[in-house]
Formats: C-alpha cells, sequence, structure tokens
C-alpha cells in the first residue's frame, strides 16, 4: 500500500471515528495544517521534477480533497447533531397562556353619538354644543313656553336655586332644544346641525334615568318643510340601522316650539323576547314605537332666535340616544348605561377600532367576540 | 283619558270597527296608549242556570251544581260559593276559558274526586268589582247561554294621551267630534236639556276677582235624593277609570268626563251667606277633598262664604260642603277660570287634579249655560228635587280669535298640497268659520290656536300625515365636508386611545351625593340642585373622579379586583353673569391589581402612581400636548397622596393633568378598597390647534452617522427631582446630545447616606464627522460639569 493510500484509509478511518467538532478540528490540523501529513505530501510536489509532479500531483491532490470534503461533511454532520440536541432542550409547553394584550372599551353611548354624528355629516349637518346647566329663558321662554305654560310642568325639571345676572333662573336643561336657539343666535340662518349631549328630566323608572342623552337637529333655509323632515328622518334611520326596509310613521303631537308638530314611529317586530326594527308596524307580527319628537320649528323661536320669520322656516327633531343605543345593539336596561359595571362595559362596549365610518357602514357588527 | 267604544258612539255615528277608530285616533294626534277588549278577556264565560245544587260528598263547603247552557246536557260544576243555589243565573266559565283577575285557563278537573266543568264565577274574579263573598247572581230574564260579554255589553276601551294644547278633546264629545272630521262618522250634536227652574236661586253668588274667575254660574236643586248612581253612568265611569261614588259626585264626573267641563255640587246646608269667587287672604286654609289641607295665598282664587273658603277654584273642593249621602239641597257651580292663574295655584300648591288639568289648558267659555243645564238634568233625573233658576255673576271670553289664513301655507309649511275647498271642509268641520277671503274664525273652546302655523296643523292632521311625501334635503356638491368641532375631534382621539390602552369608558352621573362634590370641590362653589330626585344626585361635579370612585365601590363589592375605567365629560363650575363655566374633562381611575399573578410573571403587581403617569402621558400626547416639554410639579390636590402625585404643566401656571395615588382618606370617603391611582386630563386647558397646519410631515433627514452612546454615574442629594438632573445633562451640549435617559437609581450599599446614584445613558449624535476622542471627552467634561450645577456628582 502506498503512502497516499495509507493516509487516506487513516484520515477516512479517524474522520469517521471523531465525536465532536474539537476532534475534527485537531484531524484538520493532523492532515491539512501547515505540520499536516498531506500538507507535507504536497510540499514534496514542489521538489519534483516536472515529469514526476505531473505523474504524482493528481494522486495527491484527490487525496487533499478528499480529506478536506470528508473532514467538511463530519463537521457539518456534527453541528447538525449538536443543533438538534440543543433544540430537544428548549421545548416549550405551548399550552401555557401567552402574555394577552389589554383591551379596553368604548361606551354604548359614545358609539353610538359617533355613529349618528357620522350619518349626519354626510346629510350636511354641522355639530353644535351648549351649556347642561341653562337659564329657562333659553330652555323654555325662547321656546315658547312661558312661565305659566302648562308644558313647562311636564317637563319634570331640576332646578337650581340660582338666578343669573338678568335674573334667569337656572336649571339643567331638559332637552337639547336649547341649542338650537343658541347655535341661530350664534349663526343666523340658513343653518344645518345636530348637537348631541346630556339631559335631565327628575324621572326614574327601568326606561327613565334623571340623566340620558339626546341628539337634536335643526334645518332652517328657505322653503324648508315637514317634507324634508320626514325624508332626513327615514334617510338617518336607513342609515343607522343598515337596512332599507324602515317604515317611518308620522303621527301629530303637541310641542311648543314647533308648529306643525309630530312624533315619529318606526315599524318593528318582535323576535323573541327583542324588538327588531324594520318593516311596517301594521304588519302581522310588527308594531310601532316611538323614536321622538319633531315639527316644523315655530315662527316664535325663530323670532327669539332673531331670525326672519317670514323669510326662513325649518325643522326640529330630537332623538334618545340611549333608546337608539339599546334597540341597535341590545341591551335592555337602561341604567345600566350609568352604573360603570367594569363587566356590562366590557360585555356592551365597542372596540377602540369600531370608528364609524361610511365606507364599512357605521354599524360595528357582532363579530362573536368579546363583546 | 280612558273611555269606552259605548260612550264614544253616544257622540258619534259610526260603523268603523275598534281598530279603526284606534288607528284614526292615532293618525288626528289623539294618542292611543291602550285598548283594552273586555268581550276579549269575557271569551268562553256565559249565562248559566243552576239548575240544581247537592252537597258534595267529601267536602263540607263545596256544592255539587248541575248547570244548564241552554244547549247539550246540564254540566256537573263543583262550587264553593254559599249563593249558589238551585234555580239561579250566573257566569260561567267553561274548560278553556282564562279567568280575567289571575289569568288561570279552567280546566276539566276533579275536585276532591268530584268531576268538574268549568267554573260559576264572581265579579271579582272577572274584575267586574270587589265582591268575592259570592258567586254573580243575574237576573231572572237573562238568557241562559247567551256569552256573558254580549249580555254585559261589554264595550272596548280606548286609553288616549291627550296632548297640553287640547283641552276640548279633555271629553269623549270632543275626541267624537275630532273623529268626525276626520271622515270615521257623523257628529251627534247633544241637544241641550230642557229644565224645568222654579223661581229665583235663593243664593247670592258673585265673583269678586273678575281676572282670576270672569265667570261663576249656579244654582240650587232642591229636595235632591242622593244614593247611588244609575248603572249606565257608573258603567261609563268604570270604563273611564273613575269609581262610582254617589249620584251627585257622579254627576259632576260624567260631566267632566263626557264634555270636559268640570262642575262643583256644594251641600247647601253648609253654605251660609253669599257664595263669591275671590282671591284667598294669606294664610286662610282649606281642607280639601283628598283630605289634606291647604294654606292659601293671594295669589289663590278661591270659592268662599261668610264663614270661609269651600272650594280651591277650578282645582278641588273642600271636605266641609262636600255632598253626603243625606244632603237634600246643593248649590250647583259653573265657573270659567284663567288658565294662568289656575296653573301658578296648582303650582304653588303642588295640587294636582282631573279639573286643574282641564283649567290650566283652557274649557270652553261657551260651555257655561249648556253644561250646568245637563249637569241639572243628569241630578234631577237621578236625585229627583225641584231647581231654581240660574244666577249668572260676570261673563266668560267671548272674543273669537280671528286668524288671516292663505292655504298655499299648508304646502309650504306641511309639504302636502291639499286642495283649498278641502282645507276648508276640514276647517269647519272643527268648527271654525272660513270667510270668502280666507278669515278662519276660531271656536272660543281652541285656546291653542294661535296664528296660520296652527291652522296648517289641523288641515295636515286630519288630512293624514301618511301623504306629506319624503323630499330629499339639497345636498352640497361633492363629498360631505367635515362637521366635527376641535372639541368633539379631541374626545373622539381620546376615547379611542384610552380604549386602545385597555381602559373601558364609564359613564356616571352629572350629579353626586353633596359630601362627595365637597371633597373635590377644592374650595369652587358647587351647582347644589334645589329640587334633586335624591340625596345621592344633588350637587354637580367639580371633578370626574367621584362618580368614578363610586363605580369602582360598586365594582368592588362585587368582587372585582382590578379595574381600569375612564370617562371623558363635563365638570360645571360657576362662569361669567351667573351662568355656569362647563369644562372638558378626561378622568381615568386604576384600581387593585394592575397584573393578576402569572406562570410566566410571578407574583400579583398592584398600580402605583407611575402607571397614573404613563396613563396621564399617553393620553396627553394622543392629545397633541408636547409631552416632552411638560413639568412635573406638584399640588395636585388633597385628594391625592402628597408625596406620590403631581400635575403635568405647560409652562408653570398651565395644569394640563393631574395625576397620582389617591389619598388614603379620599379612599376611606368613597369606602374604595385601595390601591387606587387617578388621572384627570383638563381638555379646557390644552393648548389650541393652530388653524390650518396643513398635513404634510416635516421632511425625513436621517443622520448620515451612527449615533454614540455614553453612560455616566452621578451621586446626587436624595430628595433632587432626578428631571432636573435629566434636563441639565439634556441641555449641557443641545448641539451634540439628542437624548438622555435614566437607566438606574440606586440608593443604599455603597451609596453615602443622603445621596442617590442616579445612571444616565446619553446619545450623541455626530453630524458630518465621526467623533474625535478629544471631541468626546470635552462633551462628558460638559456633562459633568452640567451635572454638577445640580448637586451631582461623578461617581468613580
Amino acid at each position: 500500500m502506498s503512502e497516499i493510500q495509507q493516509i487516506a484509509q487513516d484520515a477516512q478511518t479517524r474522520i469517521a471515528a471523531a465525536q465532536d467538532l474539537a476532534g475534527v478540528e485537531a484531524l484538520r490540523v493532523e492532515f491539512l495544517g501547515k505540520q499536516g501529513s498531506v500538507s507535507a505530501l504536497l510540499k514534496t510536489l514542489g521538489k519534483m521534477s516536472p515529469e514526476e509532479r505531473q505523474e504524482k500531483a493528481p494522486a495527491i491532490q484527490s487525496l487533499r480533497q478528499q480529506v478536506a470534503d470528508g473532514l467538511a461533511q463530519k463537521k457539518a454532520a456534527l453541528e447538525e447533531a449538536e443543533l438538534d440536541a440543543r433544540l430537544a432542550n428548549e421545548t416549550l409547553d405551548l399550552t401555557l397562556p401567552a402574555p394577552s394584550a389589554l383591551r379596553g372599551s368604548v361606551h354604548p353611548v359614545s358609539q353610538v353619538m359617533d355613529e349618528v354624528a357620522e350619518i349626519f355629516a354626510d346629510l350636511g349637518f354641522a355639530v353644535a354644543t351648549g351649556p347642561e346647566i341653562e337659564n329657562d329663558w333659553h330652555n323654555f321662554t325662547a321656546l315658547n313656553m312661558d312661565e305659566s305654560h302648562p308644558a313647562r310642568a311636564m317637563h319634570d325639571t331640576f332646578y337650581f336655586p340660582d338666578e343669573d345676572s338678568q335674573g334667569r333662573k337656572m336649571l339643567l336643561r331638559t332637552h337639547t332644544s336649547p341649542v338650537q336657539i343658541r347655535a341661530m343666535q350664534a349663526q343666523g340662518a340658513p343653518i344645518r346641525i345636530i348637537a348631541p349631549g346630556r339631559v335631565y328630566r327628575s324621572d326614574s323608572d327601568a326606561t327613565h334615568t334623571p340623566m340620558f342623552h339626546q341628539i337634536e337637529g335643526l334645518v332652517v333655509d328657505e322653503g324648508t318643510h315637514l317634507g324634508h323632515l320626514k325624508w332626513t328622518l327615514e334617510t338617518f334611520f336607513k342609515a343607522f340601522f343598515e337596512r332599507e326596509d324602515i317604515t317611518l310613521r308620522l303621527r301629530p303631537s303637541y310641542f311648543p316650539f314647533t308648529e306643525p308638530s309630530v312624533e315619529f314611529d318606526v315599524g318593528y317586530a318582535n323576535e323573541g323576547d327583542r324588538r327588531v326594527v324594520g318593516g311596517h308596524g301594521d304588519a302581522d307580527g310588527h308594531d310601532w314605537m316611538e323614536l321622538g319628537g319633531s315639527g316644523v320649528v315655530n315662527r316664535r323661536v325663530l323670532e327669539s332666535a332673531g331670525l326672519d320669520a317670514d323669510k326662513y322656516q325649518g325643522f326640529a327633531f330630537g332623538l334618545g340616544i340611549d333608546r337608539l343605543a339599546m334597540l341597535k345593539y341590545g341591551m335592555n336596561d337602561l341604567r345600566a348605561f350609568f352604573d360603570g359595571d367594569g363587566r356590562w362595559l366590557s360585555h356592551y362596549g365597542f372596540s377602540h377600532l369600531d370608528q364609524p365610518t361610511l365606507s364599512a357602514g357605521v354599524g360595528a357588527q357582532n363579530l362573536g367576540g368579546k363583546s | 283619558m280612558k273611555f269606552s267604544l259605548e260612550w264614544l258612539k253616544y257622540f258619534l255615528e259610526t260603523d268603523a270597527s275598534t281598530q279603526e277608530i284606534a288607528d284614526k285616533l292615532n293618525a288626528i294626534g289623539l294618542e292611543i296608549e291602550g285598548l283594552e277588549d273586555p268581550a276579549q278577556k269575557l271569551d268562553g264565560f256565559c249565562v248559566a242556570e243552576v239548575l240544581s245544587a247537592a252537597s258534595h260528598p267529601d267536602a263540607d263547603k263545596l256544592q255539587v251544581l248541575s248547570v244548564s247552557t241552554g244547549e247539550g246536557d246540564p254540566l256537573q260544576v263543583v262550587c264553593g260559593a254559599p249563593n249558589a243555589r238551585a234555580g239561579m243565573k250566573g257566569v260561567l266559565g267553561l274548560p278553556g276559558a282564562v279567568v280575567p283577575s289571575n289569568a288561570m285557563q279552567l280546566r276539566k278537573s276533579a275536585i276532591r274526586g268530584v268531576e268538574s266543568n268549568g267554573m260559576m264565577c264572581s265579579t271579582k274574579e272577572l274584575e267586574l268589582g270587589d265582591d268575592h263573598d259570592g258567586i254573580i247572581e243575574l237576573p231572572a230574564d237573562a238568557p241562559v247561554g247567551t256569552s256573558f260579554a254580549e249580555y254585559s255589553a261589554a264595550s272596548p276601551i280606548f286609553d288616549v294621551a291627550i296632548t297640553p294644547n287640547r283641552p276640548d278633546c279633555m271629553g269623549v264629545m270632543g275626541i267624537a267630534r275630532d273623529l268626525a272630521a276626520a271622515g270615521l262618522g257623523t257628529f251627534k250634536p247633544f241637544p241641550t236639556p230642557d229644565v224645568s227652574a222654579n223661581g229665583a236661586c235663593p243664593v247670592e253668588i258673585r265673583t269678586d276677582d273678575p281676572d282670576g274667575c270672569p265667570a261663576f254660574y249656579g244654582r240650587v236643586i232642591r229636595g235632591v235624593k242622593n244614593g247611588p248612581s244609575p248603572e249606565w253612568m257608573q258603567k261609563r265611569l268604570i270604563a273611564a277609570g273613575q269609581k262610582p261614588k254617589s249620584a251627585l259626585v257622579d254627576a259632576t264626573n260624567y260631566l267632566m268626563l263626557a264634555f270636559g267641563r268640570p262642575a262643583h255640587v256644594y251641600d247647601l246646608a253648609k253654605l251660609s251667606g253669599a257664595v263669591v269667587a275671590r282671591r284667598a287672604q294669606d294664610g286662610e286654609s282649606v281642607e280639601a277633598l283628598n283630605e289634606k289641607s291647604y294654606t292659601l295665598d293671594s295669589e289663590t282664587v278661591v270659592i268662599a262664604d261668610d264663614n270661609g273658603v269651600h272650594d280651591i277654584g277650578g282645582i278641588m273642593g273642600g271636605m266641609h260642603s262636600a255632598v253626603q249621602d243625606d244632603t237634600t239641597d246643593v248649590l250647583l257651580e259653573i265657573a270659567y277660570f284663567d288658565p294662568p292663574r289656575i296653573g301658578v295655584t296648582g303650582r304653588r300648591l303642588g295640587l294636582a287634579s282631573d279639573a286643574r288639568t282641564r283649567f290650566e289648558r283652557g274649557v270652553d267659555p261657551e260651555f257655561l249655560d249648556d253644561g250646568l243645564a245637563i249637569l241639572t238634568d243628569l241630578i234631577l233625573r237621578t236625585c229627583g228635587g225641584e231647581a231654581s233658576d240660574v244666577v249668572r255673576a260676570g261673563a266668560a271670553p267671548s272674543e273669537a280669535k280671528v286668524v288671516q289664513f292663505d292655504p298655499a301655507l299648508t304646502g309650504k309649511l306641511g309639504g302636502v298640497d291639499v286642495p283649498a275647498t278641502e282645507q276648508k271642509r276640514i276647517l269647519e268641520s272643527l268648527d271654525f268659520t272660513v270667510s270668502d277671503d280666507w278669515q278662519v274664525t276660531c271656536p272660543l273652546r281652541r285656546h291653542d290656536i294661535e296664528g296660520p302655523a296652527d291652522l296648517v296643523e289641523e288641515v295636515v292632521r286630519i288630512y293624514g300625515l301618511d301623504k306629506v311625501a319624503s323630499v330629499a334635503l339639497p345636498r352640497v356638491d361633492g363629498v360631505a365636508r367635515p362637521t366635527a368641532t376641535a372639541e368633539q375631534a379631541l374626545e373622539r382621539r381620546l376615547r379611542r386611545a384610552a380604549a386602545a390602552r385597555g381602559l373601558d369608558e364609564a359613564i356616571t352621573w352629572s350629579f353626586l351625593p353633596t359630601a362627595d362634590a365637597e371633597h373635590f370641590a377644592d374650595g369652587e362653589a358647587l351647582w347644589v340642585l334645589e329640587n334633586p330626585i335624591s340625596e345621592d344626585m344633588k350637587a354637580m361635579r367639580p371633578s370626574l373622579l367621584p362618580g368614578l370612585l363610586a363605580a369602582a365601590k360598586r365594582n368592588r363589592d362585587r368582587g372585582a379586583s382590578s379595574l381600569r375605567l375612564f370617562e371623558i365629560g363635563r365638570r360645571y363650575f360657576r362662569g361669567k353673569d351667573g351662568a355656569s363655566d362647563e369644562r372638558a374633562t378626561m378622568g381615568v381611575l386604576l384600581v387593585g391589581e394592575k397584573t393578576s399573578r402569572g406562570w410566566a410573571n410571578g407574583k400579583v403587581a398592584m398600580f402605583d402612581a407611575f402607571d397614573a403617569k404613563a396613563e396621564a402621558e399617553a393620553l396627553l400626547g394622543e392629545a397633541g400636548a408636547p409631552v416632552g416639554k411638560l413639568m412635573v410639579m406638584g399640588d395636585a390636590g388633597s385628594q391625592f397622596h402628597p408625596g406620590q402625585s403631581g400635575t403635568l404643566r405647560l409652562g408653570p401656571k398651565n395644569v394640563l393633568a393631574r395625576f397620582g395615588a389617591l389619598h388614603p382618606k379620599t379612599l376611606e370617603t368613597f369606602d374604595v378598597e385601595g390601591p387606587a391611582v387617578a388621572v384627570e386630563i383638563f381638555l379646557h386647558a390644552l393648548p389650541k390647534k393652530k388653524a390650518a397646519a396643513g398635513f404634510a410631515r416635516a421632511p425625513y433627514t436621517p443622520p448620515a452617522l451612527q449615533p454614540v452612546m455614553r453612560d455616566f454615574a452621578f451621586l446626587v442629594p436624595a430628595d433632587l427631582p432626578a428631571s432636573d438632573l435629566l434636563r441639565s445633562v439634556k441641555g449641557a451640549d443641545k448641539a451634540n446630545i439628542v437624548d438622555a435617559r435614566i437607566f438606574d437609581v440606586f440608593a443604599g450599599q455603597g451609596v453615602p447616606e443622603g445621596k442617590k446614584s442616579v445612571a444616565i445613558e446619553v446619545t450623541l449624535q455626530p453630524l458630518e464627522k465621526s467623533y474625535k476622542d478629544a471631541e468626546l471627552k470635552a462633551i462628558a467634561d460638559a456633562v459633568v460639569a452640567a451635572a454638577q450645577k445640580q448637586g451631582a456628582e461623578l461617581r468613580g
């Protein structure tokens, strides 16, 4: 056996027997290092005559390649085995719970306010606000309810012992309608606004709380009439409930600040113990539900706000936000709205991502998740 | 107001069904609040005859009856009523019928082993009265087998809400007139009865207050015999929800409910001298029919005689002169009171009555003589007696309002075109008179008509609001413009930012128990209600925290271990000129566990003041406040832990928020188990956005070279605010230092007493060239020098 064959066989045996990467490295040094046996053979090539070199070089080169490949393969195999062993040690019990991100919630009243504002924005209604602690002129007198008006007594008003500097009795606004007066005084006509906010009545039972939320709508222009009111409400309810089968019924009523005055009902069906808005109220299994009051703005109100009542006319309406929220999202107890019960809030509250948009539909679908 | 169909038909000739009438009432503005059909309730009950009665073999108090319903074999019925006997007629409930009083369905059953095929009923069981001592006994001529609903002429009952502008519909007659105008039948005018009167009225009647009581008519009837009112009247009163009392009282109630006309009957024996309408004297008092005493004043109109007040005019009669069972001579009063005056009196006395409701809204000024004639006739027919002539003091308003109308206005306001002839027909059917040039004269009873818009309402409601077509509002060209106010946009953003941070939005009452409000008032004068619904809802909140604390307590009481609540709303302060100053505010309350114990993180972690600070800074950042420029200062308020709270200010005076751990006394006051930390962000104090800031961001210019980090550790006095040191370090070389961050704070072993060690990582940003060693040294020296000014020494 030649020396080359001897080395080749020796290298093959020992590489195969190497236990670890250090062993492989020692063999590399032993064979291919500066003092290595293969390196020594390679060095002999330099001293050979060209003929001899031509004869012997291929075998020596081949040996070098063979040993180098053997070492590389062994190294790779050992590294692979080492990684496998390490990974086997790093096993996690992934049935354990992952850290959970906190989830907060948006109150249904806020959500519905945002939805309503989004729809009315598309109809060109700007947002107006006013104080909740009002004077009786803005809350009543300017709305054609002078002191002796029986309707004043029907408002279950919360009063303060205070009067303002003009001697006007201070009270908690009983409706969002005083914002009509303030907005018309500030902006004049034509005007198209909604005014959302808290209102107060001295009334408390399962369906009434002493504080609740209303949204007022007001349109004053030349020639705005009852037909526009009807369209506006219909259009709003269709967008809000995202149903085309909304049927609106106007009924004559009485509010001192509108003339004519109408209440508006929508048709609904009883499904189980829930009321589902849609359809005609006189149809089988259906009925009507009152959702608010409205009418053609009384000219006295326009005059109170300093507008020319011969030139301008319009309509106003008021909607209960809490009621709309209950109808749309299925809550049945108004009092729970104001209790701050964390369980209720996370059950009925909305994700911050449920920002209403017209393109996605203003409503927040029930995704079967937390809410 | 409630009335039966039978009563309505007394004034209205109609073939319309009950449902058609109800629908029409809704359509013309007389809102149906309830519709009850007793015939439905009495379905399955019929007139039956007891053929025989034998005692029950196994029960002393029961009898076994054989009952005939006129067809088929007699039925065996077990009955416990003592008055059940052979030969009597009564009401039998057959199997399947539902007992009105308890909603139980009757079934064929065995009672103590004896088969029973139904139930003989008492008046109570059928909700026809209170009698439950025995079963109903019907007259001998009652036709056996007839349904009891038919036999008793049970009539559907309408319950209608009358709006305050329509006192003319607070009587059945007025409702009938409205229905007739709306085409639901023919109105039957009620003929004024012809009363035979004998002799002058023996009582002098006067009105000494022609403003408060412009008209006072009366007459005496002698020789009446009081007793129960006739059955037809009782039926109508019961249907209207009135309990029959006596013939004299029922007659006045009947007049009020049928014609909307309150009246009063005095026992003449209790009166002496002239009966006068006048103002009460201050301090005069009267015991009213509700058995309460009222002290009166000169704002009150009363009816009085020589001895004193007998009646709070237009509101309620007095006990002293009330008619009794043995009353024989009566004085009838029909007056006209000034509506606002009645309102003032009613409000002052806090006294509501059916009479007040009508007088305050305005009764028909033309219906005094007719009303008195009808009342006299009712009494004479029921109680007998002899009537005197009528005596009249004063006169009711008689000037009719005339409105110049333009029928085109109906289309202009109402959005529906109604032919002028139809408008005229509608108005005339409601007793308006319309001249050729559209001068419309209003009936005196229509106090609500002020101008042309009211006539539009009359026309439209009778013509039908369902005929008003929807008309689209004009739209601006293109896409709708943004409408949210800056305040609204800010609140929306904060609300959703807070929800994204894991906080739950609550809405709590604007009013608080006074003590809770006082705890947070900080010397501000509170708004306190004069007439709160309860003591717990009395003072307007000066802070959002008390409401959240009360909610926290309720949650804690339910076992909640962790709470993250926030609310956005107003705080109420005193403003200029006696108005309110309502400031938009956000409150955050974190209570209990921040993280519960877990397999990865170990122990429970509770909320601390830094959690509050984190919320404050994050939310202020979302609100657009320059968080990096804010100063942390003290004075969070006495409600907070003095050493674990602070304020965030933009400049030394402008407080944007307060935050920190709540004071143990606050937790004690609100009975909340801590720890509890809170934030209050004063939205009104935030810097206003500059108008038209535009959308483009500043250009992006990343530095070409990598930043260099250097760490410094300083020994500083233990009470030095870390932010002071940090600010000095940051300011040491503004050209090169882009950030500085505290990464360690330590006191104890190796740190001298009264000192702490603060370690700061400083980020240096080379601009054009990498730093040379000398440059780095110069910057480091500057940092150390700046820190020294805060009393810091570099640790070796």
